[in-house]
């Protein structure tokens, strides 16, 4: 199983790429196979504020549905359009076709990007998936 | 892997939406031996499960199966079942795995009085099913010494499967022509191993309790927990056609149902197909004109239609006139089409 090291992860199996200020979303290869088939995402709108830890937006799959959460604070700015016609693109390829939406965050001192502090680094994103077994 | 029932089950191998396609295109391989399988034998054991259960079982023949329940006294659902009868004075009583305490209880209390021995024998089999239209053209080569073509659908002889000794019965829950395979446990892998092997080449794959769940859904089979319980007499769940009157004698249940056969029922198994991606998954309500009238059972994508579909019970007249039904999905109101059940039939 796959957990890019240069991501960004939570605890509830979101990953965050970083480019500037904009927060690319998706959820996890780890969290793609405990659901299953994903068979509908229900993705926030373009402009929409969100909130990290909140929930946006759900997933849903042959067995069940998840809430999606934000797992920063922004504005979205794009979405995933591709995943309407085509949920399975976060089983097949869930850190790159499979990406869900994209944050535009504020700036911290330094003009880089405003992250919350809890976010995970792979090393420790892939040792809660472990002792989640 | 998920529990289910004190057992270990695979929900899934790969993609149960590829496992699905596979057991509808060519075959899928599950292994079912969490399923209950309760011995009932001796002289009387025909009679003894005439009474406990609602079918006619005394009149089943040898080498042959039936899809039967058994009912509380109120008529309500404690499981329903497939039972062969193995020989003369030997039936086996295939149980859901979350209900074979109670169904093995049940059995052993109504046999009393009857020259019929009741034993749990769930630890003494593995069963190991292979479904699809593909089905029975891999197992061929495998079982050399019986004639699959001889027996049909619901029905199952002693035969061997590469080389061990099982109960080969044509009976599924699929919607597809198939096998369940009843062997000694320690025969389980070698069996598993040789139907994997020799059924690759024509598109078998291993299929888990998802796929199953939506292949049983597509076929409009009900499911314990889901469409039966005790709650529920086989008349809501359009299934009334189980319940013998006309056999011999008394059986547990009769006068409740009886009663429920001349009121009709309450409420109806019915099916919707979903407007929508989003699932109508077990609980939603289901809505006429914005006014609850009815529950979803059971809800999937359905691989082989492309659209969700579901199981209800609705309130009778729910459907009646151009009443326009939906399905209330954590707050929306999604449109659902009633839909005659099965969603799917097989090209016989």
């Amino acid at each position: 199983m796959s957990v890019p090291a240069d991501l960004r992860y939570t605890p509830e199996h979101e990953w965050v790429s970083v480019e500037g200020t904009t927060a690319s979303v998706g959820i996890t290869e780890y969290a793609a196979q405990q659901l299953g088939d994903v068979v509908y995402i229900s993705l926030p709108d373009t402009g929409a504020a969100v909130t990290a830890g909140e929930p946006c937006g759900e997933v849903e799959s042959v067995k069940s549905v998840s809430d999606l959460y934000s797992p920063v604070d922004g504005e979205v700015v794009e979405v995933n359009n591709e995943l309407e016609d085509d949920p399975s693109l976060v089983n097949a390829e869930p850190y790159t076709a499979g990406w869900m939406f994209r944050v535009r965050v504020a700036q911290d001192g330094n003009g880089d990007a405003a992250l919350p502090p809890d976010l995970l680094s792979a090393a420790e994103y892939e040792e809660l998936t472990k002792s989640a077994g | 892997m998920t529990s289910f029932a004190g057992w270990q089950m695979p929900l899934r191998y790969a993609s149960e939406t590829a496992e699905h396609l596979a057991v509808r295109r060519a075959a899928g391989l599950f292994d079912l031996s969490h399923m209950g399988e309760i011995a009932v034998a001796g002289p009387e054991a025909g009679a003894a499960l005439d009474y406990a259960l609602v079918g006619n079982l005394s009149a089943l023949r040898p080498g042959r199966a039936r899809y039967t329940m058994i009912c509380a006294e109120d008529g309500g659902v404690l499981d329903d079942l497939v039972v062969y009868r193995l020989g003369d004075d030997e039936f086996l009583v295939i149980a859901n795995a979350s209900n074979t305490a109670v169904v093995f209880g049940a059995l052993r209390d109504r046999a009393a009085g009857h020259d019929a021995g009741v034993t749990d024998a769930t630890g003494d089999y593995a069963l190991i099913a292979i479904q699809g239209p593909e089905a029975a053209g891999i197992l061929a080569p495998l079982a050399a010494d019986l004639d699959l073509g001889a027996i049909r659908y619901y029905a199952g002889a002693f035969g061997e499967v590469a080389g061990r000794r099982a109960w080969v019965a044509r009976t599924g829950y699929t919607g597809e022509d198939g096998f369940e395979l009843f062997c000694r446990p320690e025969d389980a892998v070698p069996i598993w191993d040789a139907l994997a092997s020799g059924g690759a080449g024509a598109g078998l794959v291993p299929a888990g309790l998802a796929a199953r769940d939506t292949l049983r859904l597509e076929a409009g089979m009900p499911l314990y927990g889901n469409e039966l319980g005790p709650d529920v007499t086989p008349f809501e769940a359009g299934l009334g056609r189980v319940v013998k009157f006309d056999k011999p004698g008394e059986f547990v249940g009769r006068e409740a149902l009886a009663a429920r056969a001349s009121s009709g029922p309450a409420r109806r198994l019915a099916g919707l197909t979903i407007q929508s991606r989003r699932i109508a998954r077990h609980g939603y309500p289901v809505l006429a004109d914005g006014k609850a009238c009815g529950t979803v059972t059971s809800g999937a994508p359905s691989p082989t239609l492309g659209v969700p579909i579901a199981m209800a019970y609705l309130e009778p007249g729910a459907d009646a006139g151009d009443r326009v039904l939906s399905v209330g999905i954590r707050g929306n109101e999604v449109p659902a089409q009633l839909t005659d059940l099965p969603f799917y039939r097989r090209r016989q």
